[in-house]
């Protein structure tokens, strides 16, 4: 890519470019390809089986595509391992809730930061004037999401016991803590009630425009991904059906009917 | 192996503590500390020296706890770390005149490269299976130092003899004494390193994989390698506790460090609460003391009587002693209140 392509403010932050994903001869993922713009929410919806997990599960380095690249500001993500993607800026929740259950909800989220901070064994075991410094900035970037998120009464509680909405909040708070670019969103409207939802969305909207956070949405919620996306992709059997704002990709036909299932059927 | 098995599959047993409750508040340990200072000076040497084997056994059990505890990997193989580490003062002290206290950071470092090593083919092993290779460790290591080629150095099924050390500077205090306060400077160092650790950005790593590989992975913690750390940092401790404890016992011999031993660090591991390290000293004086009492019940039947002991805390506090500790806080709260 050249000096002058790079500079061009429409250059994508994230660029899916035709990939294939095989489990043992079933075509998971058929030469998918889009982009992504800085700022944008982007959303990525199908019916069961359309391929949209496996898609989340190569951009978060799960699983690893059989062709095609996926490239974060012009570089391939494919090369790195699983636990060094959070440091170029890709954070993600999880579809069922992944939180560490026995530590706090502060500790939960202060591991989030592990990807923005170094230590090692022995400056950690002494607690060294620099680990002491570093534990102080990561302790007021932790209350500063909590804040944020209000979640600062139960910063305390360990998060086991806490209400589902309230651990999908420390799961934000946790990404946020590594100050993704991206933001990997997994269905994170399950097991919420429509108040809930109503509220997520407000709050998705909300952290993209105040910390400038680009957001990719797996959902299977129309509602919300029709009420927040600026843009929405729909997958159906591993390929790409539609692609465009959130009214067109609605009234698109083959979308239509891959929900709906077709007249003739 | 049920017991394993039942520890294993069972998420509480691992259960982490919240962090400010997985230390002692800092009156707690001011009393604590006054009494190990203060004790020996009005005990018999045999006491003291059953003292120090507590600090050291204690030392043992903490290091399995950061193991199971932090890092949720289980290993009934810390034996063999202890034997190397104790072979290894011995062998520096006896056959190359080193001085004892030097005798000790190289039995460390040796044994955290022996555990960060081991840790690195049981990084493809997990829960039961985990504790499965490591007991293969465990029950390899008396017969690795009975070996006619390491005879030279370890004095094959014989053993070494350790020379006591004495105190220094003419200080006026007998050789267990010293022993004893060497001993309870050393805990006290290595108790403050492993609590500073859990706390840290490294302990949270340790505690996020326990909790949740994946996730942590998604957090940019490099799983393998702080598992393996988490292996070397038991070692490297046990092994510490290994050499105090051939200075404190005056010998070291293959078979002091079989599966026993490993078993016993396990059962003082369970016993004191896994994952809360002040209940690692109740666990060392529950396998220090009870098979004693057990024998003062019944000579010929000790060790079902032990058994019976370990099951009656086991069924009654499955927890250890960091539920008794947690109950005790609760009533002392509620009379407070009264």
């Amino acid at each position: 890519m050249t000096q002058a392509q790079l500079a061009q403010t429409d250059a994508p932050l994230l660029a899916v470019r035709d990939v294939s994903v095989v489990f043992g001869g079933i075509v998971a993922l058929n030469g998918v390809s889009f982009d992504m713009q800085k700022g944008q929410i982007l959303g990525l919806i199908g019916p069961n089986g359309a391929g949209k997990t496996t898609l989340f599960n190569c951009l978060s380095r799960l699983y690893q595509p059989s062709s095609g690249d996926i490239l974060m500001e012009g570089h391939s993500i494919l090369k790195r391992p699983p636990h060094r993607i959070a440091e170029i800026g890709i954070g993600r929740t999880f579809q069922n809730v992944a939180l560490f259950p026995n530590l706090s909800v502060l500790d939960n989220v202060r591991v989030g930061t592990h990807a923005r901070t170094s230590s090692d064994i022995i400056s950690d075991s002494l607690r060294l004037a620099w680990i002491r410094r570093s534990e102080t900035s990561v302790n007021t970037k932790v209350h500063e999401i909590l804040a944020y998120l209000n979640l600062e009464e139960v910063a305390h509680k360990t998060v086991s016991g806490l209400p589902f909405g309230t651990q999908k909040r420390v799961e934000l708070a946790r990404a946020l803590a590594a100050d993704p670019k991206i933001l990997l969103l997994d269905e994170p409207a399950g097991g919420l009630n429509h108040e809930e939802v109503h509220v997520l969305g407000d709050l998705i909207r909300r952290i993209r425009d105040d910390r400038h956070v680009t957001v990719l949405l797996v959902e299977h919620h129309m509602g919300l991904v029709m009420s927040i996306a600026d843009h929405v992709v729909a997958l159906n059997f591993g390929r790409k059906l539609a692609e465009g704002t959130p009214a067109q990709v609605q009234a698109d036909p083959d979308v239509i009917k891959a929900y709906l299932g077709s007249k003739d059927q | 192996m049920s017991a394993v098995e039942e520890i294993a599959s069972q998420t509480p047993a691992v259960q982490a503590v919240p962090k400010r409750a997985m230390t002692l508040s800092a009156g707690t340990a001011f009393v604590i500390v006054l009494l190990l200072l203060v004790v020996p000076l009005f005990v018999k040497n045999f006491i003291i020296f059953q003292m120090t084997m507590l600090l050291i056994y204690g030392l043992a059990v903490l290091a399995l706890n950061i193991l199971t505890g932090g890092s949720g990997q289980f290993s009934l193989g810390n034996s063999a770390f202890y034997a190397i580490g104790a072979y290894t003062s011995a062998i520096l002290m006896e056959q190359y005149n080193v001085n004892y206290a030097l005798t000790l950071p190289v039995a460390g470092v040796i044994c955290f490269g022996a555990g960060f090593l081991f840790g690195q083919p049981a990084l493809r092993l997990s829960g039961v299976y985990l504790a499965l290779a490591t007991f293969a460790l465990a029950t390899a290591m008396p017969q690795i130092l009975k070996l006619g080629f390491f005879e030279h150095w370890t004095g094959g099924v014989q053993g070494l003899v350790v020379t006591k050390p004495d105190a220094p500077f003419g200080l006026p205090m007998s050789q267990d004494m010293w022993l004893y306060y060497f001993t309870l400077a050393i805990t006290i160092a290595i108790y403050v390193f492993s609590v500073n650790l859990l706390r840290s950005r490294s302990g949270r790593a340790f505690m996020a994989i326990r909790d949740n590989e994946i996730a942590a992975s998604a957090m940019g913690i490099d799983v393998a390698t702080y598992k393996t750390l988490a292996f070397g940092v038991s070692a490297g401790i046990t092994g510490v506790a290994g050499g105090l404890g051939a200075i404190a016992v005056q010998f070291v011999a293959p078979d002091s460090y079989t599966i026993t031993l490993a078993i016993s660090l396990f059962l003082g591991m369970v016993v004191g609460g896994v994952g809360w390290l002040p209940g690692s000293f109740v666990g060392s004086a529950f396998i220090i003391f009870v098979p004693n009492i057990a024998e003062g019940i019944s000579k010929g039947l000790s060790g079902a009587v032990f058994g019976v002991l370990l099951f009656l805390v086991i069924f009654l506090v499955p927890h250890g002693s960091r539920q008794v500790a947690m109950v005790a806080q609760q009533l002392l709260g509620k009379l407070r209140k009264n």
